[in-house]
């Protein structure tokens, strides 16, 4: 039953077959018995989650139920949720505890669906492996001495390990679709601005977006048609009229246009990862579609590009933790100066603080237009390939991740080796453009995901893609063994 | 732009990030190694190229000036942090957050 | 050696707004601490900023005001510095693109001792949209600073000055003259008091007939013409005396003591700043429209410099009458509302200039809580030209009024200001007057002129002063001449 897709859970509960309570314990039991091991949640309220499942049974008696109405679903911690305690992965916040809804959090409320507890992440949404996290790493579920990816590796352990119907994460270089890839789901990242980011704690402003982690693609469409609206309290959310991300689902491949680019198949890339998306790509074929070679020139500028970009923003964004109002104060400072100095030292972890001091650095006086203003021109080079690419196919394809999931602790003392896991992820960041990973495959008994570009409000279309290679494969079904071996009673 | 130790000090001032002599030598070695990779920007001639701040060429949205928010004040200073220096307290009185006395 | 003084501005003018540049809060003065600090004030996570159209609508009135290029795209950036009182750690401002740029401000310096009064144009580089920070209030708790968001978030207008006045003089006319100019189209209330007009003045010293600008002090946050004379005049020696002692001026950001009447650096920005700007990620370009622009000038009242030209023509007024009207809208309109119930202008002007201003002044009143109301003065002054009482009995019944002992015809009456106007009763008391004085008469027909005026004084002493003097004057020239 855990195994369930969103609409056949939807069914269950609409036809009443099981409740939401008894839904909603049973992964709750699931997360008691396997996240002491995983550390997947680094919040749970049994009592809240069961309050908001019984609310969800009320309105399903009372014959208003929404498509994910009872369905129990994990939120990344980066998502302020009133009565909450929400950390964002930090020490620094290590006792905060919102006192709002995220906009997300909001939406999911709205749709009747049941916080099932807030999930592990990278410090402030800022690693690849999840190991930043002051909480401790997350396993990966298909072998414990790996990582799952991050930075929304506690959602991606979830969703993989089946101790949730689908999550929520975040995704500023990659951390929807590189945890997806790590842990053999689908994950989707929107186009910049179709998902509010109001309270949605900030790492990188312009290129932050929330999406769905989920099973499959039909699961992810459910979980846009939440998650996806215009808020007032976002500058930046678009205001676009609502749509049904599942309208295409059915739609036929033939004649789809696939990109794909030489430079995503170029050094770098693992080959065990290589053969699996070719694999792919030839069951695309098979479904009518044609492949077009693109370039994506700039490509490997991205990862520079990034890591004077988001930094900087982030350096400032991250500014208000100073431990005046909120958030961690040092015990013992002589004066105001030496209470900022140490209350930040201390509430950050060392990447926070290597983010925050390369930031700091690319926008000091003198520097800022070597790097800062040199970063944001190449970014607009980088949108503009994707411009090009976009007039010759419909998609574009390659790997989410240049490798299956690695080892804990193989990568954490290098963080330039850590950050070129993204190397296939952050430029559709940098250009606002949606993507998705969608499991294709294993390579050595890891899991692949297969990433998915689309132009800008593309999803549905993408959703499309993933969800007719989804009839055709199974590999978004497989469990790692703990959750099927729990199955099995 | 090779960087120094006292470049480190600098920066981490600015962001108001105590560092030890022995951590500004570990983070030195760190961000040279990610500095050497921002570096491959430079080899790119950008003349010309208009900057870009949003994915998106959009402009601002304007809020109607009319009062939405009511006093939480009580609600909000829950999350203030102990006072530190030996006193568990919330660093709030009367309504105000405290710090270290300000000098101006 | 001679030294010049080189000065510009920056003023942080309050815009009148209900709510905060960026959320939703409260702007109202006086509160009780952090009960109008929202979640977007205090900077807690994952909040973000939405802009408040009243406060764009502001700046483009100030910008068309001045006769400003007011940007079609202007760029909001963060203003990045650690503070208890800014609590995101950023200040949102405007930088490279500024939402008003270049415009003018024509300024009325007033006569000091032997110079006389002038005029001069001072060059404004530009006005930026930003917020303001909170603040910080000592001595609640021993040792500690408290910290009040209330006033976080508030929106500003900063305008920036070009180096361009060279005296204490110069720059306060320049204050003034924009002080009222942001209350005339009613984007500020002015209220320098509660810190809605606050000025940081840069000053520097030169040898006189150099060009390069000698290195600034900043003096910040000046809330008082007053403060502002004194800080200048006080600055301005103690960099001249410096570098005549062989010193050298270190760029510094003063205060100004009012109880000592000096100026000291800040401690807290002795250290040179990085404020690392850079184009804030949650906001989007402010883009303002020549269709924006048109909607806001629907909504322009008249502008002082337009207003005096019209009172010169329509009024038949001196430049030096019209100007000294229109130092401010209320007192223009009072001018305006006073003329409007049907009396001569150039009366009213001089009645509002005079009687009306001294009154004000003496009582450091504003125009709008004159007790004698524009109606109440058309009033009186009617009665002037309606020769019922004298100019001299009328400045009695203006002091009555001005201490609300009533309405005009009845304080003429209690007082028995009526003059006399009947020429029958008048031939009677001049008939009198000319009896009693042959030998006034006899001079005068020989040819004194003087013995006229003194049998006209004669004739007004008879009537206890309520004979109307003109009439007593043709009179007594018809009689004399018989």
């Amino acid at each position: 039953m855990i195994n369930s897709s969103l609409k056949q859970f939807g069914e269950l509960l609409q036809t009443k077959k099981i409740s939401s309570v008894e839904l909603t314990q049973t992964f709750l039991n699931r997360i008691t018995q396997h996240n002491p091991s995983i550390n997947a949640y680094i919040a749970l309220d049994e009592a809240k989650t069961l309050a908001q499942a019984r609310v969800a049974d009320t309105r399903i008696a009372a014959g208003n139920a929404a498509p994910l109405t009872g369905i129990p679903i994990a939120q990344k911690d980066i998502f302020c949720a009133m009565g909450w305690k929400t950390t964002c992965g930090s020490k620094m916040l290590a006792n905060f505890v919102a006192p709002y809804d995220a906009h997300v959090i909001t939406q999911f409320d709205n749709a009747g669906a049941v916080n099932l507890g807030k999930t592990n992440m990278d410090e402030f949404a800022m690693g690849s492996s999840n190991e930043t996290s002051y909480f401790g790493g997350v396993k990966n579920p298909w072998s414990f001495d790996r990582v799952p990816g991050g930075s929304s590796g506690g959602s991606a352990a979830a969703v993989a390990a089946r101790l949730c119907a689908a999550a929520t994460g975040t995704d500023t270089g990659g951390s929807i679709r590189q945890p997806a890839s790590l842990c053999g789901f689908t994950g989707l990242k929107p186009t910049y601005g179709v998902v509010s980011r109001f309270g949605m704690i900030a790492f990188a402003s312009s290129l932050d977006q929330a999406g769905p982690m989920a099973k499959s693609a039909e699961d992810c469409a459910l979980m846009m048609n939440v998650m996806a609206g215009f808020d007032e309290r976002d500058s930046t959310s678009l205001n676009r009229e609502k749509e049904d991300y599942t309208r295409n689902l059915n739609l036929p491949l033939q004649g789809l246009k696939i990109g794909l680019p030489k430079e995503f198949f170029a050094e770098g890339l693992d080959a065990g990862v290589g053969k699996i998306i070719e694999a792919a790509i030839a069951e695309y074929k098979k479904l009518g579609a044609t492949i077009i070679d693109i370039s994506l020139p700039n490509t490997s500028l991205s990862i520079p590009v990034y890591y004077v970009l988001a930094p900087a923003e982030a350096s400032s964004n991250l500014s208000r933790y100073d431990g005046v109002r909120y958030g961690h104060r040092a015990a013992e400072y002589t004066d105001l100066m030496d209470m900022y100095n140490k209350s930040r030292a201390e509430g950050f972890g060392a990447e926070v603080k290597r983010r925050i001091l390369i930031g700091t650095y690319v926008l000091s006086a003198g520097y800022y237009d070597a790097y800062y203003l040199k970063a944001q021109q190449i970014r607009r080079l980088i949108a503009q390939d994707f411009v090009e690419a976009f007039k010759k196919c419909d998609v574009i394809m390659g790997p989410a991740a240049p490798s299956t999931a690695f080892k804990a602790g193989e990568k954490v003392d290098d963080p330039v080796a850590m950050y070129l896991q993204d190397i296939y992820t952050i430029s559709t960041n940098l250009a606002g453009l949606p993507g998705m990973s969608v499991p294709a495959g294993f390579s050595d008994g890891l899991p692949v995901g297969l990433q998915i570009i689309g132009n800008y409000f593309d999803e549905a279309r993408m959703l499309n893609v993933a969800h007719q290679y989804q009839q055709v494969t199974d590999w978004h079904t497989a469990m790692p063994e703990l959750a099927l071996s729990k199955e099995v009673k | 732009m090779a960087l120094s130790i006292e470049d480190i000090k600098k920066v981490a001032h600015l962001a108001r990030i105590e560092v030890s002599d022995s951590d500004a030598a570990a983070t030195l070695t760190k961000l040279t190694g990610i500095l050497g990779l921002i570096e491959q920007m430079q080899a790119v001639d950008t003349t010309g190229i208009v900057p870009m701040s949003h994915s998106q060429d959009l402009s601002q949205r304007l809020r109607d000036d009319a009062v939405t928010k009511t006093n939480l004040r009580d609600e909000f200073q829950k999350n203030a942090p102990a006072l530190g220096n030996g006193s568990a307290e919330q660093a709030v009185a009367g309504g105000l957050y405290l710090v270290p006395k300000v000098i101006e | 050696m001679e030294w010049e003084v080189v000065i510009g501005l920056e003023t942080h003018t309050q815009l009148k707004t209900n709510t905060k540049i960026f959320s939703g809060a409260s702007v109202k003065y006086g509160a009780e601490p952090n009960t109008q600090a929202c979640e977007v004030s205090l900077a807690l996570p994952g909040v973000l900023p939405v802009l408040n159209r009243q406060a764009v609508e502001c700046a483009i009135k100030f910008g068309l005001a001045i006769n400003a290029h007011i940007a079609p795209r202007s760029v909001f950036a963060r203003k990045n510095y650690f503070y208890p009182d800014l609590p995101k750690g950023y200040q949102i401002s405007q930088f490279e693109l500024p939402v008003v740029g270049k415009g003018a401000v024509t300024i009325q310096v007033p006569a000091v001792g032997k110079n006389a009064a002038y005029e001069k144009v001072v060059n404004i580089t530009r006005a930026h949209l930003e917020e303001d920070a909170g603040k910080s209030v000592h001595g609640a708790v021993e040792g500690m600073s408290g910290i009040d968001l209330n006033r976080a978030g508030t929106p500003l207008l900063e305008i920036v000055t070009e180096p361009d006045m060279r005296s204490a003089a110069e720059a306060v006319a320049y204050a003034k003259k924009l002080h009222e100019l942001v209350q005339w189209i009613d984007i500020c209330d002015g209220n320098m008091q509660e810190g809605s007009f606050r000025c940081d003045v840069n000053v520097s010293v030169r040898p006189k007939g150099s060009e390069k600008l000698g290195t600034r002090r900043e003096i910040k946050n000046l809330n008082s013409f007053k403060f502002m004379t004194q800080a200048i005049e006080y600055e301005t020696r103690w960099q001249i005396e410096t570098l005549e002692d062989g010193g050298t001026i270190h760029q510094a950001t003063v205060l100004f003591n009012p109880d000592t009447g000096e100026t000291r650096a800040m401690r807290s920005k002795e250290e040179a700043n990085d404020y690392r700007y850079f184009p804030d990620p949650d906001l989007l370009p402010l883009v303002i429209s020549e269709a924006d622009k048109a909607r806001v000038l629907v909504n322009m009242p008249e502008l002082p410099e337009a207003m005096k030209a019209r009172f010169e023509v329509q009024y038949g007024l001196s430049t030096y009458d019209a100007n000294a009207l229109t130092t401010s809208r209320d007192l223009a309109n009072y001018f305006v509302e006073t003329t409007n119930f049907g009396v001569d202008a150039k009366q009213a002007a001089n009645w509002v200039m005079g009687s009306v201003a001294a009154k004000l002044n003496a009582e450091d009143k504003a125009i709008v809580d004159s007790p004698i109301s524009a109606q109440q003065l058309a009033q009186l002054l009617k009665r002037i030209s309606d020769n019922t009482i004298s100019n001299n009995a009328a400045k009695q019944v203006f002091e009555a009024m001005w201490n609300s002992e009533g309405e005009v015809d009845a304080i003429i009456a209690a007082k028995g200001l009526k003059q006399e106007s009947d020429s029958g009763a008048i031939e009677v008391i001049i008939d009198e007057v000319l009896a009693a004085n042959a030998a006034m008469v006899e001079e005068f027909k020989a040819g004194k002129e003087k013995a006229f005026n003194a049998l006209v004084g004669q004739a007004m002493k008879a009537s206890k002063g309520k004979a109307n003097p003109t009439q007593v004057n043709d009179i007594l020239k018809k009689k004399l001449s018989a």
